[in-house]
């Protein structure tokens, strides 16, 4: 679950890290209250968006008072902001924050995030901020250093010596990032983070670091106990997205013309690949889950349906704790409801395989069954190149 | 032989009362699992379709012998719940309860260190020697006692090959579900040297998906341990970078954990990559011909 800068940066403040003082507004009326409040006429405007790349893309601007920080408001709340990483579709911005101006003498780059292989938590750390870390790490790759915390105590002199000395921080700036340094390892797991990325954090114009910039991502598994983190778990998704979660549908939309219904994230997955083996491509990740209900299913029917782009269907089931036979009932309750538009291939394989076959068999519609993955793989990529 | 479960395996479900936990328990005792009881809190004393309920874990040790947990425990609680069995002496940990916090996890894997036990899971099927025993949630009518060892981060994935070497003829050993979180107990290689060692077990099947470096990592070792046939699958290769498949740890970040990496480690390691699902069990089938063991 992302944040966008503003709910990151009231995080990082509540722990009493240096962060620039801002505010966030949504509307152009909400600016003068706020720089009132922050006791500032000039500053800088920065428009809150799930995307690296906002200041060359336009999305941050200087104001030198409260008419121009209007003006600016003004001009970036509703707009789409296309940058490097958003794609050409973009993001809609829906929200300002006006914070200080900060002179910058140092950047450099923090991020505190998982290492699988290690089960451990990794600090990432390079002189080199402002810049994409992925940028840092083909260009200069020795300008990384990857330092890990001993899991469960607080961070050592050790650690924190390392760290300083490799960003080139002494004296005050390297007590500076002692206390910073452990702030964030305690943040990341108080707040569940899986991702706190601080680039820039700068050596400032009177000496100081501070927090310019940040990048926080929340666990989406820890939602339950970081409800008043600020972050909205559907803040990034698609709506056909969303609507599956409802009903305990993980889907993903996808570019592709042939829908896929499949149990199982894994299976779901190796069915994408094998259409893509064939030829075809997938319209979408849909994993039911392994004890959906018939009305799930009819559900996912009309989620994959719903999308123009498909051409046909591929339903694989291998059937677990869930029956073939649930299966097989959803998918005729969601033709019935709401037809067939499209060729629809179906694998059932597993727990009362028999009896869904049967059910599909014997429902007179137009189904066409497969024998196997393999099969209704070549099937689905059939269907669509004679559509095409 | 086979690995990690047998007829001596004493199971326990923490979680029993819950419906998915003594339907599991149930099925897991159609099988031919010795289900000797479960745990939910304050319940202790009572019965559940004449599985004995204990309010702890150590009570349950105590009166049953039990050396197995399956936890269905809800995600807030299941982290305490592996911790509060490995403290009770349970000597293997399968949990097949998913969307546990990273966090709660990092927990756990670093407590279990000091302990005996062994985790599988999070976020997994559990696992089936065939014929013998059955622990967690995997179909058992589809496994048939034989030849091949399969470890996977998939359930369904994992029914497949099951699926496939039956029909093949093989059979399976041990098929193993580690699971598709980011933090998890046993992973490929642990399994793989398990089943590299295991006298019954002919050939491998690995089954991996994008994300993390697991299936790199067992790799390695098998280039330089591994004498037997293995057969290896992987994922995700039309998945997009940037979005998590279903499982929390199917994720391309940036560069790495990608499929087409995945797939050249297992090659540079003489494996026979298979690939698509649909012919994990004829490439077992012809990798055992060809050495002399089918």
């Amino acid at each position: 679950m992302k944040l966008h800068e503003y709910q990151a940066k009231a995080l990082l403040r509540a722990s009493g890290l240096p962060v620039p003082k801002g505010e966030v507004v949504l509307n152009p009326a909400e600016v003068e209250p706020a720089l009132t409040k922050l006791g500032m006429t000039s500053g800088v405007a920065k428009a809150q968006a799930f995307t690296g790349g906002r200041g060359k893309a336009g999305g941050i601007k200087l104001f030198k008072n409260a008419a121009e920080a209007k003006a600016m408001t003004e001009q970036l709340i509703g707009m789409t902001l296309v940058t490097k990483q958003t794609g050409p579709e973009g993001v809609k911005i829906e929200s300002v924050l006006l914070e200080e101006a900060s002179s910058i003498a140092k950047e450099l780059y923090v991020a505190v995030t998982l290492d699988r292989a290690k089960a451990n938590i990794v600090f990432i750390l390079s002189p080199e901020g402002g810049m994409d870390i992925e940028e840092i790490a083909e260009k200069t790759p020795e300008r990384i250093l990857k330092l890990y915390p001993d899991f469960g105590k607080p961070l050592s002199a050790d650690f924190l010596q390392k760290g300083a000395a490799f960003l080139g921080l002494t004296g005050v700036l390297a007590e500076e990032f002692a206390k910073i340094a452990q702030g964030l390892y305690d943040l990341y797991l108080k707040r569940d983070c899986s991702i706190l990325e601080i680039n820039p954090l700068v050596v400032n114009g009177s000496g100081h670091l501070s927090l310019l910039d940040a990048k926080v991502i929340l666990d989406e598994n820890a939602h339950f106990r970081q409800t008043d983190a600020g972050g909205d778990p559907d803040a990034d998704k698609d709506p056909s997205e969303i609507e599956a979660a409802k009903f305990g549908l993980s889907y993903i939309k996808l570019d592709g013309d042939i829908g896929c219904l499949v149990n199982g994230a894994g299976l779901a997955m190796a069915t994408m690949d094998i259409i893509a083996h064939y030829g075809a491509q997938p319209a979408n990740f849909l994993d039911v889950g392994g004890s959906a209900t018939e009305e799930a299913v009819t559900k996912a029917f009309e989620i994959i349906t719903s999308d123009p782009h498909v051409q046909g269907i591929l339903v694989n089931i291998f059937g677990g704790i869930m029956p073939c036979d649930r299966i097989a009932r959803g998918i005729i309750n969601a033709v019935n409801t709401t037809g067939l538009k499209v060729p629809l291939v179906v694998r059932l394989e597993g727990t009362n395989v028999h009896e869904g076959k049967a059910l599909i068999q014997g429902s007179g519609l137009n189904i066409i069954s497969a024998t196997d993955l393999e099969d209704g793989a070549r099937k689905a990529a059939q269907v669509v190149k004679a559509k095409a | 032989m086979a690995i990690l479960i047998d007829a001596n395996t004493r199971l326990i479900t923490q979680g029993i009362t819950g419906k998915a936990g003594l339907f599991h328990s149930q099925k897991c005792r159609d099988y031919g699992t010795k289900v000797v009881g479960g745990v939910t809190p304050k319940k202790g004393g009572t019965e559940i379709d004449g599985f004995p309920v204990f309010n702890s874990v150590a009570e349950a040790v105590k009166a049953t012998g039990a050396n197995c947990t399956m936890i269905f425990v809800p995600a807030p609680f299941a982290g305490d719940a592996i911790i509060e069995a490995a403290d009770a002496g349970i000597d293997l940990i399968v949990a097949i309860t998913e969307g546990i916090p990273v966090i709660d996890m990092l927990k756990v894997h670093h407590y279990l260190k000091s302990k005996k036990a062994t985790l599988i899971g999070p976020n997994c099927p559990g696992l089936v020697t065939a014929g013998v025993c059955k622990v967690g949630i995997a179909p058992g009518f589809i496994h048939k006692a034989g030849k091949i060892g399969i470890v996977s981060r998939s359930g369904t994935l994992t029914y497949e090959a099951v699926h496939q070497t039956t029909l093949a003829g093989l059979g399976q050993t041990t098929a193993v579900g580690i699971g598709g979180d980011p933090i998890h107990g046993l992973n490929h290689l642990d399994v793989v040297k398990m089943l590299n060692e295991d006298p019954a077990t002919e050939g491998i099947i690995l089954i991996g998906e994008i994300g993390g470096s697991d299936e790199e990592m067992a790799a390695e070792y098998i280039k330089s341990h591994v004498k037997k046939p293995v057969v290896g699958f992987i994922a995700g290769a039309s998945a997009p970078k940037g979005k998590r498949m279903g499982h929390a740890g199917a994720i391309i970040d940036g560069n790495s954990g990608t499929a087409a990496a995945k797939k050249d480690a297992l090659r540079a390691a003489g494996v026979v990559v298979a690939e698509t699902a649909a012919e994990i069990g004829a490439k077992m089938l012809a990798a055992m011909k060809a050495a002399g063991k089918a």
